[in-house]
């Protein structure tokens, strides 16, 4: 029974229920078209190509230079408030239940390889861990906006140069699907598919690159980690420090130190691995978080005691 | 402050979030990103 019940791995079924459901236009796929209807106009939490066949929305960071990138607008209020509103709800737990390319870097991951390849670490992967905030700010914000042709129009630089996101979801099946798309795919679609291509075998190796060096949504997300609704809670009290939250990390961070750091995706494995249940997710809704929200009588300290 | 910020971020976070999402729907956003979504992007997938 409780082998059973270690084996059922609950966030994979939310991320696959997700996307399926996210990109469930069935006849787009058979038919190699997208869907035109209104549901496109919100936007999906995750990175998920509006260009894929399937998708029933639209990839927030295409939205955003969409409109950054247009004659009339310098920037979308629209977007931003809803990449605002998701984040101060869950901070990453987008990124770690909800994104479709989330979801295939989490597949490749448990594809096994011998020990010694699987990396834990990579030299300087803390300082990498900035680049997504270089991706964001150059390629998704400022060349959309100040990159234009004379007629004051811009380009989507992430998603035209960088995400392999739209090239899996968006690019292979049209290009399979479609004969139009087959013969006009030329050298940008092969630059696109190399990266792809590394992007995949790295995943392989190192968990979720993409999400850690490079996804600029991971990274306005994760700068709303402290402070989200949802968020993980240290009972300092409970904490022997035996370093098993620490080795069950695959992102490399310390939750006893920072429990709710910027490039956590709340995929909840330090939570499971704590022997202790130091480490408490849920919403705070009241001073203390977790706890009951008051103090010991004992002690006097925040109460530990996690809400009934 | 740090704790100001912790109890009620996310509140003022959403309440940020909830203005902004309404200006963007006043100035006709959700249209454009319609306009651009229904069409296959060729450069987002690596065409164009």
């Amino acid at each position: 029974m409780k082998q059973a019940k270690r084996r059922f791995d609950l966030r994979l079924v939310v991320q696959l229920a997700f996307t399926a459901l996210s990109n469930g236009y069935i006849a787009g796929f058979r038919h190699g078209k997208i869907y035109q209807g209104p549901l496109k106009q919100l936007c999906l939490p995750g990175l998920n190509c509006y260009s894929c066949p399937g998708a029933l929305g639209s990839c927030p960071i295409g939205a955003l230079q969409a409109v950054i990138a247009s004659r009339d607008h310098s920037m979308s209020f629209y977007v931003l408030g809803f990449l605002i509103a998701v984040g101060a709800l869950g901070g990453r737990v987008v990124c770690g239940f909800l994104c479709p390319f989330g979801l295939v870097q989490d597949l490749l991951y448990r594809i096994p390889l011998p020990g010694r390849w699987k990396l834990r670490r990579l030299p300087g992967e803390r300082a990498l861990s900035w680049l997504r905030y270089a991706v964001l700010l150059v390629f998704v914000i400022l060349l959309p906006m100040l990159a234009v042709n004379f007629i004051g129009q811009g380009d989507p630089w992430f998603c035209k140069y960088i995400c392999p996101s739209g090239t899996l979801m968006g690019g292979v099946p049209l290009v399979l699907l479609g004969d139009g798309f087959r013969s006009a795919a030329g050298l940008l679609f092969d630059w696109k598919l190399a990266l792809l291509a590394f992007t995949a075998v790295f995943s392989i190796a190192y968990y979720r690159p993409f999400c850690r060096f490079v996804c600029p949504l991971g990274a306005v997300y994760g700068l709303m980690n402290p402070v989200s609704l949802y968020r993980y809670r240290l009972i300092r009290e409970r904490c022997v420090d035996c370093g098993a939250c620490r080795k069950a990390c695959k992102l490399g961070i310390d939750p006893v130190r920072t429990p709710n750091d910027p490039r956590c995706i709340r995929c909840g494995a330090c939570v499971r691995a704590c022997p202790h249940r130091a480490i408490l997710p849920g919403l705070t809704l009241q001073r203390g978080g977790g706890g009951c929200g008051g103090k010991c009588a004992a002690c006097g300290k925040d109460c530990a005691r996690p809400r009934q | 402050m740090k704790r100001f910020l912790e109890t009620w971020g996310c509140w003022l976070l959403l309440a940020a979030g909830g203005v902004l999402i309404l200006v963007g729907i006043l100035r006709g956003e959700p249209g454009m990103i319609l306009e651009k979504a229904i069409r296959v992007c060729l450069e987002c997938i690596g065409i164009g």
